[in-house]
């Protein structure tokens, strides 16, 4: 069971607290109506899976119920960083490997 | 007509003692299930007459009435004397969203020296007093359900679920209390 | 009854009560803090069980969990029959009744050995091999004979009537292990001030201080020192001290489970006490005290019983006051062994030689046992062992060469040195590193905050595992630790030596590594010689360290045999990796409270008691608990339901539909909101107005519908289904939060808020109207499709005017507390209109006569609105909704996608079956073309001929065609008709 730091409750509370909810920093296209077949592919099916560094999506159903993002790292299963919902990417300096 | 005080809660007549653990339904209560930007909350703290805490896991407690930080605009206020909170959150302007849930929460009253273990059994969170003191508030999981859980004492916790969960809550205090 | 082999005046248990047990029936007698194992051997009882594949008599091997052969069942009555316990570890206790594995007809005389003897036939990769084809062998010969030979213990065939417990726990320090490394670790720890957890699995702290009588700390022996400082932990209130307890599991960010078991030990448990606890601890720090575990040697015919591990033999001596016999033989490539063997001639037990692999060896124990008259052989291996049952002699050979001989002895102790017990290091992932020197994988990197002390860690001398265990347990405390615990004075015993593999390259006969799986020295030599060149090729091969000990004497003997064969140094072979659980765990612990009626909570409505005592039936719909149909007397399901439904037609019937999902959506933009989560247009719907709203997913697809009522400008009511109602809210949630998080809104899940009693039919009106205050029930005031606010029976309430049925309805929504009051005031006024109460068939049979669909049953995460008939849901010109660029998706708007149709069967009283295939041609060739299947189907008593809604291929321009359904019995004929099979023009619900 992972401790994950909950950007707004700022606290490391037990994962069972927590959901996944997929890949992060993907964001639904303001005008939908004009995609096109593949851009709607790319944002709706595609996703990176990559062995190392990932930006997902956690929401802390079962405590602040907030949903928020975090990089972390597949390969050790640690978590590099937590942040709240809509602030950028952050920068992993060294960590992010 | 029915008389609006007959409420029949769910754990009525429900009572779980065994040494060093007390387990009972709390008083039925008026719920409100708050929710609010910062720029509502000095307004609504003072029409509720209770601080909405800004901090994670704080609480505010004025005579019957308590606030309970949930989430960072997010409050369950609890009035065990039957203040009309809708009435209150009703003279305030700014934007905020008031949901009476009196009826959708019920609560538990667990007491004793017993009561952090017995709660262990189910709540993954660290109850030591250093780490969840006495105040201190969370949207939590007990075994396989949800709870609000609200450390009221040194020895004493208030565990608010959803009613139907109710049953299952109340089983699993028995079934942990029993292993002393 | 006497135990001959206990000795006066040696071990810890002297004056302890004597405990009578039995094995195989047979009585004996032990003493309290025995282990079975220790008790058998007093009594002279060595043989204890037959092996995995040749049966082959074993005995007992160590002395704790590392145990591989002596196995046994443990029944203590009909139901707790546990199979594959280690001897080693159950204690006795009165009327313990133990009984021996794998063994027919008993376990002296066992026909199973058999296999023995044909050996050869189940040699390395036997199962690669032979369990390949024919097919029919499976059933004739591999499931029944074969594999029922091999085996160990049998499964119980009762439900476990016990009960398991859990608990989360966190502190600042977890030891595992508490030997005098884990002891004066927990000890520094506790001194700063942090929170400890210390757990050992044996019965009491001590560890190898159990027999390691050349320990001495603080002035005392070793075993004082421990019993003293075991005793200052258990009286502090910052320690927890666990015993019984294992430590299984080390998982992610230092959360380490453990089970500690409360009452295999105890001969009459309390009603409902625990079994087993499971603790799931979370630590900032981890100190593994684990210790290191003894290795027997290889060579042919190591596994006779009397035949054991020279620590274990040593323990029974000095802890348990037990000689494992009178005249013991030694063979060892470990001075640890000699120790043992001092301690045995010391306590009057004889020895007929030491006979050790390694030349030239010396030190104090080798002139003390020559000084003792022991005959000690340098530079020689054992080659042979005799005895049927239990070893009677061994033969020695000089491995330079020359003549053998035979020693007679009545048991052989045995060392090939240590294997630190890094198991739970290398699970925690920390890298491990092979140190040539020693032959030894020791604890390399960390990946996790964990300190690894004493023997695990490779330390080999007393005082410096102190060093290190005080010094780890300071640090556990972070950065204001200052370490306080002064420990002086250590002085402990130093072994050198230990080999890995054989001592000389063998015979046929059998040299085992791998006790449990009855895997040889050959076995592995042949997996090499079959070209496995990893480590983890030749354990899957040979199944070496696959058993339930996980190889824990075994693997490093195989791992050196392959490595040698291969012309490899160890490391390049590899290392199969440790994985949880250290030792077996029961499924009770792991399944812990959540068995019976707290596997899962069950939800009831606060309608739930009502419908009990009227008798109702009840069905599953996720969680919850909904009444079905309410039977009266001599009705059958059918009976009832026609009934009910008949008679909400005709008069009204009242229906618990609380359990439907309920959100608030409050806030300036909650219209705005609502436009983008639905397909439906919200913002012209007018206060007290409701809809129909479909909700998608972006792909498209139908996730979920309801009705939904605007209750004022900025605040919407609304519905989901049953078993929708947490994952929509959640759906909402989650594109609130992060897609649209500029809207005004907030949303609140209000399910359980509100109790709801659903009156439908022609006399619904006049059913509420005496029970409602301040709403106009009028049809011109309060249409179809409208939701006021008022009271009901004197308690605030929603009216919502809607219908699931086609009929005039109301939905009643009431704060739950009241429930059942307001039923039970609705069903007096329904009960003099002769409504009848109704359950959740009769409602999916009426609103099938209406084609209404129910998400999840006609919808399967792969139909769209159009699909489902419901384009009309779709607002024509609105700019954007979740799903609505998914459903210009070329697949999606392409033609013969299956849509939603009526079926009527020709013969109309024939009721197809929900899920049939149905086809164009019944008599085309297996397997057919398929154009779709039933997805609701039901006798329907209002139209009087069944009815059934089903996707087909093409649907909606079949109409009037007729399709089949292929069945056992035949193919059913079937018309394509109109979803709705009642009331086509939809007017009931007006007027």
């Amino acid at each position: 069971m992972l401790l994950i730091h909950c950007p707004y409750c700022q606290e490391d509370r037990p994962e069972l607290e927590f959901r996944h909810a997929g890949e992060a920093h993907i964001a639904r296209p303001a005008d939908m109506a004009a995609l096109s077949d593949e851009d709607f592919e790319r944002f709706f099916f595609i996703r990176s899976n990559p062995k190392g560094v990932v930006f997902e999506r956690w929401r802390h159903m079962h405590g602040c119920a907030r949903f928020f993002n975090a990089a972390r790292d597949t390969v050790s299963d640690r978590f590099l960083k937590t942040y709240k919902a809509g602030e950028p990417k952050p920068d992993l300096g060294g960590e992010g490997r | 007509m029915v008389d609006a005080a007959a409420r029949i809660s769910p754990l009525d007549g429900r009572l779980f003692q065994d040494e060093g653990i007390l387990v009972e339904p709390a008083v039925p209560a008026v719920r409100l299930a708050l929710r609010a930007p910062s720029a509502a909350r000095a307004a609504l703290s003072k029409a509720l007459g209770i601080d909405l805490s800004q901090r994670p896991k704080a609480s505010a407690v004025h005579g019957a009435r308590a606030a309970l930080w949930l989430g960072p605009d997010e409050w369950l206020v609890i009035d065990e004397e039957g203040g009309d909170l809708m009435a209150a959150c009703g003279t305030v302007t700014a934007f905020h969203s008031a949901v009476d849930v009196s009826h959708r929460n019920t609560a538990l009253l667990v007491s004793g020296r017993r009561a952090a273990d017995v709660l262990s059994a189910g709540c993954p969170q660290d109850l030591s007093r250093g780490a969840f003191p006495v105040g201190a508030a969370s949207r939590t999981v007990f075994g396989k359900v949800e709870i609000v859980l609200w450390r009221t004492g040194e020895e004493a916790f208030r565990v608010e679920c959803w009613r139907s969960f109710s049953d299952y809550v109340f089983m699993l205090f028995e079934a942990a209390a029993r292993d002393a | 009854m006497q135990q001959p082999f206990r000795l006066a005046d040696v071990g810890r248990l002297g004056a302890a009560a004597p405990v009578n047990f039995t094995f195989d029936g047979k009585p004996f007698t032990g003493l309290t803090g025995d282990t079975l194992a220790s008790a058998l051997l007093a009594n002279g009882v060595h043989l204890v069980g037959r092996s995995f594949k040749y049966h082959r008599p074993r005995g007992i091997v160590s002395a704790g969990a590392e145990e591989p052969n002596a196995l046994v069942g443990i029944h203590r009555d009909a139901a707790r029959k546990t199979p594959n316990v280690r001897a080693t570890v159950q204690e006795v206790h009165a009327g313990l009744e133990a009984v021996s594995q794998n063994r027919w007809p008993s376990l002296a005389f066992d026909v199973g050995a058999l296999n023995d003897a044909a050996s050869p036939f189940f040699s390395a990769g036997f199962y690669y091999k032979t369990f390949m084809w024919p097919k029919a062998a499976w059933e004739r010969l591999y499931e029944p004979f074969i594999r029922r030979a091999a085996g160990l213990g049998v499964a119980p065939d009762q439900p476990d009537p016990d009960v398991y417990a859990n608990r989360f726990a966190h502190c600042d320090v977890l030891v595992i292990g508490a030997g005098a490394a884990g002891l004066a670790a927990a000890l520094a720890a506790a001194d700063t001030g942090a929170r400890v957890i210390l757990a050992d699995e044996q019965a009491e702290t001590g560890g190898a201080l159990r027999f390691e009588t050349g320990a001495a700390i603080d002035g005392r022996p070793g075993w004082d020192w421990a019993k003293a400082v075991t005793a200052d932990l258990a009286a502090r209130d910052n320690v927890r001290l666990l015993t019984r307890t294992t430590g299984f599991g080390y998982y992610a960010q230092n959360i380490v489970g453990l089970v500690e078991r409360l009452t295999d030990h105890l001969a009459k448990p309390a009603p409902e006490q625990p079994r087993e606890r499971l603790w799931q601890v979370r630590a900032k720090r981890v100190v593994l005290a684990t210790g290191a575990i003894e290795r027997h040697m290889v060579f042919a015919g190591n596994d006779r019983p009397g035949i054991m591990l020279a620590s274990a033999a040593r323990t029974y001596l000095n802890h348990f006051g037990v000689a494992v016999g009178r005249n013991v033989a030694v063979y060892t490539a470990d001075d640890s062994a000699w120790l043992a063997a001092l301690d045995l001639k010391r306590a009057g037990v004889g020895i007929a030689a030491i006979v050790d692999a390694r030349s030239e060896i010396r030190g104090a124990h080798v002139e003390e046992a020559r000084r003792l008259g022991i005959e000690c052989l340098e530079g020689h291996a054992v080659t042979a062992t005799a005895g049927r049952l239990r070893v009677s002699s061994i033969q020695v050979r000089p491995l330079a060469g020359g003549a053998g001989r035979v020693i007679p002895c009545d048991a052989l102790i045995t060392s090939s040195g240590w294997t630190p017990a890094v198991h739970l290091f290398s699970q925690s992932r920390g890298k491990l590193a092979f140190e040539a020197e020693t032959q030894r994988f020791l604890p390399g990197t960390s990946a996790q905050d964990v300190d690894c002390v004493g023997a695990c860690g490779g330390s080999i001398d007393l005082a410096q595992t102190i060093e290190q265990a005080l010094e780890a347990g300071t640090r556990a405390d972070g950065a204001q630790g200052r370490r306080a615990t002064i420990v002086k004075d250590v002085r402990g015993e130093v072994w050198s030596g230990g080999m890995l593999g054989t001592a000389e390259t063998g015979t046929g006969v059998k040299a085992f590594v791998d006790f449990q799986n009855d895997v040889t020295a050959k076995d592995i030599r042949q997996a090499v010689r079959e070209g496995m060149r990893s480590i983890e090729h030749v354990k899957r091969f040979t199944t070496t360290g696959m058993a339930t000990d996980q190889g824990k004497t075994s693997n490093m003997h195989g791992l050196a045999i392959a490595a040698e064969m291969l012309g490899k140094p160890i490391p390049e072979v590899g290392l199969t990796t440790f994985r949880a659980p250290y030792t077996p765990v029961t499924f009770g612990a792991l399944a812990g409270h959540s068995r019976g009626a707290l596997f899962e909570p069950v939800r009831r409505t606060p309608i739930h008691s009502w419908a009990q005592e009227k008798g109702a039936a009840f069905e599953d719909v996720g969680q919850w608990k909904r009444a079905w149909y309410f039977p009266e007397a001599g009705e059958d399901m059918h009976a009832a339901v026609a009934r009910e439904c008949r008679t909400v037609r005709e008069s009204a019937g009242i229906f618990d539909a609380s359990t439907l999902g309920k959100i608030e959506v409050v806030g300036p933009d909650a219209a705005r909101f609502m436009e983008l989560m639905y397909t439906n247009p919200w913002a012209k719907l007018g206060v007290g107005r409701c809809r129909y709203g479909v909700m998608l997913r972006e792909d498209g697809f139908i996730y979920d519908d309801g009705v939904v009522g605007r209750i004022a400008e900025d605040r919407f009511h609304v519905t989901t289904t049953t078993g929708g109602a947490p994952r929509v809210l959640n759906h909402m949630e989650d594109y609130l939060q992060t897609e649209f998080p500029d809207l005004r809104v907030f949303l609140t899940s209000t399910s359980e808020q509100w109790a709801v009693i659903a009156v439908q039919g022609p006399r619904s009106r006049d059913i509420i109207a005496p029970l409602v205050d301040g709403i106009d029930l009028s049809d011109a005031a309060m249409p179809h499709m409208s939701v006021r606010e008022g009271t009901v029976c004197g308690v605030p309430a929603r009216l919502f005017r809607m219908s699931f049925t086609g009929e005039r309805g109301f939905e009643i929504n009431v704060p739950a507390d009241y429930g059942r009051t307001v039923w039970e005031a609705v069903w007096a006024e329904g009960e003099k209109r002769g409504a009848c109460a109704y359950g959740t068939e009769t409602m999916h049979v009426l609103r099938a006569e209406k084609g209404f669909i129910i998400v999840g049953q006609e919808t399967d995460g792969t139909v769209t609105p159009q699909d489902a008939g419901l384009i009309w849901a779709i607002g024509k010109n609105k700019a954007d909704f979740v799903g609505m660029r998914g459903l210009r998706r070329a697949d999606l708007v392409a033609p013969g996608r299956k849509q939603l149709v009526g079926l009527r069967t020709k013969d109309p009283n024939t009721v197809l079956d929900e899920g049939a295939q149905i086809v164009a041609d019944p008599h085309q060739a297996v397997p057919m073309t398929m154009l779709g299947h039933v997805t609701s189907s039901y006798w329907s008593e209002n139209c009087g001929h069944s009815i059934a809604l089903a996707l087909v291929a093409g649907g909606h321009d079949r109409m009037g065609e007729t399709l089949y359904v292929p069945m056992p019995g035949g193919a059913i004929a079937v018309e394509v008709a109109s979803t709705v099979f009642f009331d086509e023009k939809g007017e009931r619900a007006n007027g």
